[in-house]
């Protein structure tokens, strides 16, 4: 029984003015489940971030919703939107974003400490989500003098430590190597994912195409195509 | 809250070079603006030394007096005529002038002269070694032990000098509570002594000296010595009017506030144009946080913060620093004439609030104009 985790609807998204006006989104629609990787595919600049971004609400589209079980997230105020993203979507960025002034915990933490947690409790519950993937004894360092892998791994405990039902992630494997790059995805795969939540991941990597459930193709602001795990080559 | 401010705090410490050069700025920018309006009020304090040393609640003088240095004589009749006033408990003439010594070696040396009245002695210093009523022996004075003494070879009680083709002696060794301005020993007599040692014009009461009845009985006694010509000023307005004339008629308040200025400027700059730099390098990481679900008022408050705290620490620094650098030249120069005050404090801190609000302001500008989008694009 499959349970709708996303449902966009007729997504249009604009940028710039006059003659440089550009229709960065036209009229996307989809729909992922919960227990879902699906990918977002395209080139360069066919507008597959515009629309991550409209449906993790932080960019609002010029038309069209987005329902994340069930919430129509843009009907949200701008501080209701905060609290949701905070509670129910966890990210991982292109370049991670993690603090070079913060211990590896420490940036874990982060959500945590957002979500008003006391900082010795945040911390301790840090630590547990970088067990889970597998760096605990480097709980200590800065980010910056673990490898691209590590980091990465540490952006998704970041992602993970508030147990959000969706996660998010731009080009995970922009920065890895092939072997880095699948067992990421694996780790995703294997420990991330469960049925209560769906991982969305913008990519144009084809060496990880084979871990998706769903592939939506994207050109020029436009959906071409959305593929099941059967048709994914 | 408490763990959005610690990540704040951590972010701003561990980035140990920013950390410094922010700290150094404003710590600088607060010595700078501390020492020089310490030296200012230093040098009004002892501009003002006679009046806070003799202590006078009601001080009758010419209108033109502008410092104690310049008094101008009043003729005799005004002590007696202040004296009627209603509400003056009594009423005594001083005597303050310069003069010259000749020492017992030959040099001449110039002094400070203070002519207590004979009668009461109001306004006598604290006697260190002596006895007060010495000075009613023959040629009797008393000497201030202050960094001047020296200036009168190491004087003690029975060194002789001369003044005016008149013996002097030093009956007494006295301390007082602030030293003059102008770095001449200060002598202390009867102001029976003193007019018939110094040459005079006709006139020869330098101030009245009163005491009133009460505190309400001040502004009848100020209002009658008014209608004779004179003015009556309590011993801080007469402060305040010393302050005021150097402050505004000699340039040098110009000059400390130009300084002071100068040194908010800087501090202002580096600060706030290191505090700039300090947000553009997280400015993505601040994204981020956006995107994860930070609220507005939430980053806003960890830049405030940190403005706060680095302005606060710096200027803690800043006084600091000023307070042991005047320290040590006091202990080098005795009379170097450099005071804190709470005055100085409160200008120089809300001058560091306006350092870490300017920093704050184009720190926070910055962090909301940042969308998580931008994040998401590069």
């Amino acid at each position: 029984m499959t349970r709708s985790a996303i449902s966009a609807h007729q997504l249009v998204k604009w940028f710039g003015e006059g003659d440089a006006r550009t229709n960065a989104v036209k009229a996307a629609s989809f729909e992922a489940n919960f227990g879902e990787i699906f990918y977002l595919v395209g080139p360069s600049g066919s507008g597959k971030t515009t629309l991550l971004s409209m449906i993790s609400g932080i960019l609002k589209p010029e038309s069209g919703n987005v329902t994340i079980d069930g919430t129509d997230i843009w009907a949200l105020n701008k501080d209701e939107l905060a609290d949701f993203r905070l509670n129910r979507i966890g990210f991982v960025f292109q370049d991670y974003h993690l603090f070079p002034r913060l211990t590896t915990v420490e940036n874990v933490a982060i959500p945590l400490i957002l979500k008003q947690r006391d900082w010795d409790e945040a911390i301790y519950e840090a630590l547990k989500y970088l067990e889970i993937v597998g760096l605990k004894d480097r709980a200590h360092l800065p980010p910056f003098k673990l490898s691209g892998g590590e980091q990465q791994r540490v952006a998704i405990a970041r992602a993970i430590v508030s147990q959000p039902d969706i996660l998010i992630f731009d080009e995970p494997t922009a920065s890895l190597d092939g072997d880095t790059g699948k067992k990421i995805m694996s780790f995703i795969k294997d420990e991330i994912l469960n049925e209560n939540r769906c991982v969305l991941v913008v990519t144009h990597d084809s060496r990880i195409f084979e871990y998706a459930d769903k592939i939506m193709k994207m050109e020029d602001g436009a959906v071409t195509a959305i593929e099941n795990k059967s048709e994914v080559k | 809250m408490k763990g959005i401010l610690k990540i704040a705090f951590k972010l701003l410490v561990n980035d140990k070079g920013k950390f410094a050069a922010l700290l150094m700025g404003i710590t600088f920018a607060v010595f700078l603006m501390v020492m020089m309006t310490s030296i200012f009020s230093g040098v009004l304090r002892s501009a003002s030394s006679v009046v806070i040393n003799i202590g006078a609640k009601i001080w009758v003088m010419d209108p033109a007096v502008t410092t104690v240095a310049n008094s101008i004589p009043m003729p005799d009749f005004v002590q007696d005529a202040v004296r009627s006033i209603d509400g003056v408990k009594f009423a005594v003439p001083l005597y303050s002038g310069a003069a010259t010594l000749r020492l017992s070696n030959g040099v001449y040396q110039s002094v400070s002269i203070l002519g207590l009245d004979d009668t009461s002695l109001l306004g006598r210093p604290e006697l260190l070694q002596g006895n007060i009523t010495d000075i009613f022996a023959e040629n009797g004075f008393l000497v201030v032990k202050d960094s001047e003494i020296n200036k009168l070879n190491d004087p003690h009680i029975g060194t002789t000098f001369e003044l005016n083709e008149h013996r002097g002696v030093i009956v007494g060794i006295a301390k007082v509570t602030a030293n003059g301005l102008f770095g001449m020993p200060t002598l202390y007599t009867t102001y029976n002594r003193a007019i018939q040692y110094i040459p005079n014009a006709r006139f020869t009461t330098s101030y009245v000296l009163v005491e009133p009845k009460s505190p309400e009985a001040v502004q009848h006694i100020k209002d009658e010595v008014k209608k004779m010509g004179f003015i009556a000023v309590t011993n801080e307005e007469f402060r305040e009017n010393i302050s005021t004339y150097y402050k505004y008629k000699t340039g040098l308040g110009t000059n400390i506030l130009i300084m002071t200025l100068i040194s908010f400027i800087v501090g202002l700059s580096i600060s706030g144009q290191t505090f700039y730099t300090f947000i553009l390098e997280n400015l993505d990481k601040f994204g981020a946080l956006k995107a994860i679900g930070a609220k507005s008022r939430e980053l806003i408050i960890m830049i405030v913060f940190q403005a706060g705290f680095t302005a606060l620490t710096g200027y803690g620094l800043g006084v600091g620093l000023c307070t042991l650098m005047i320290g040590l030249a006091k202990i080098r120069l005795p009379n170097y004439a450099s005071v804190v005050t709470f005055g100085n404090l409160g200008i120089a801190f809300i001058m560091v609030l306006i350092i870490a609000i300017f920093s704050s302001l184009i720190g926070v500008r910055k962090v909301l104009k940042i969308e998580p989008f931008d994040v998401f694009r590069g």
